[in-house]
């Protein structure tokens, strides 16, 4: 499985330790929120808002460099949108694989 | 060039702060998570701001509608995780740029270089134009306890000023706004609505009677001192 890293984030940073950590920080305060949040949507099956949140996500997906990953919520975001959760058990298991690197952070 | 950043998630607010702080020509004069902070703000501070870096998709309100409800949007560079509005986003004459996230530094340089050029070559504001944009506005927006509400502006009857606060009264409902007369009357098309007394704004499409000093709006009789009412008589369309 596609593994989140830290090029994007360190690239911007550079020398800038105080923004590499505001960004770090803001990730970790963010993102569990976003996953309850996607999750209550779909539990709701609320199909539209969930779309909206994985919308959201997708930009953490790219900021932790998982291009393939990106493309799979852009996939499922289409899904969603059209009524239906397929993809949505990958789509899963990328929010895992993310926040078990986050945590780690 | 002075800038504000209206986004609702935080990590992307952060990523454009950081990159217009390599960039000297720019000044961030805020950070803000919803369209209404920013109104606020742009309220009083409008004037001094030369760029907006807008989301798209924020809770309740998208940056499109946030456009619309300015009445002379400085530049706007359209930042999304969505590439499909880059149609939409041409029919606003005030974006000058559209950045897919996840932005890069080189690109976000080209947005800043298009609103640079952008702000040097805008036409100065000229009364004429603000006529203009004052005679076709059609609504406007308020926020009323955390809330924008959308006012018809065809619809307003009167407009009463209540110390801090005024009273925008249409024809079906009442809204009390923390603001003051003076304010919305730069909203108002003044070919429709004249100021009659110190404390009232009336629309003059709504008159159904006129006595020496006042006029009858609905079920209101509001005064008309001395000094607005030969105004009051130009615009009217007497026989």
């Amino acid at each position: 499985m596609e593994q989140p890293n830290m090029s994007y984030i360190n690239s911007l940073a550079g020398d800038d330790m105080v923004f590499r950590q505001r960004l770090i920080d803001t990730i970790k305060a963010e993102f569990p929120d976003e996953i309850t949040h996607y999750e209550h949507t779909l539990q709701s099956k609320d199909f539209t808002a969930a779309a909206a949140a994985v919308h959201k996500l997708k930009h953490k997906i790219s900021v932790l460099g998982m291009e393939d990953s990106y493309r799979l919520a852009e996939q499922y975001e289409n899904n969603l949108k059209a009524g239906t959760v397929s993809l949505s058990e990958k789509f899963e298991n990328t929010l895992g694989v993310m926040q078990d690197f986050v945590n780690s952070l | 060039m002075n800038c504000i950043i209206i986004d609702d998630e935080g990590m992307a607010r952060a990523i454009i702060a950081q990159m217009a702080e390599k960039h000297p020509e720019l000044n961030v004069m805020g950070e803000f998570s919803n369209a209404m902070e920013a109104m606020k703000f742009l309220n009083t501070n409008g004037e001094d701001t030369d760029l907006i870096f807008l989301d798209i998709h924020m809770p309740g309100f998208t940056g499109f509608d946030f456009i619309q409800t300015i009445k002379h949007p400085p530049a706007v560079i359209l930042v999304t995780s969505d590439k499909n509005f880059a149609i939409e986003a041409f029919e606003y004459e005030c974006i000058v740029d559209y950045l897919v996230k996840p932005i890069t530094e080189e690109r976000f340089g080209k947005a800043v270089t298009k609103a640079k050029v952008a702000k040097s070559s805008a036409p100065a504001k000229s009364a004429a134009s603000e006529e203009h944009h004052n005679d076709t506005a059609n609504e406007f927006y308020v926020n009323i306890d955390r809330r924008l509400i959308k006012i018809d502006i065809p619809s307003i009857n009167l407009v009463e000023a209540k110390g801090d606060y005024i009273q925008i009264k249409t024809e079906s409902k009442n809204y009390t706004v923390h603001s003051t007369l003076k304010k919305i009357e730069e909203k108002l098309p003044d070919t429709m609505f004249l100021k009659v007394h110190r404390t009232y704004i009336i629309n003059t499409k709504k008159i159904i009677d006129i006595e020496d000093n006042s006029v009858l709006i609905g079920k209101d009789v509001i005064p008309v001192s001395r000094a607005n009412r030969p105004e009051l008589m130009k615009r009217l369309n007497m026989l």
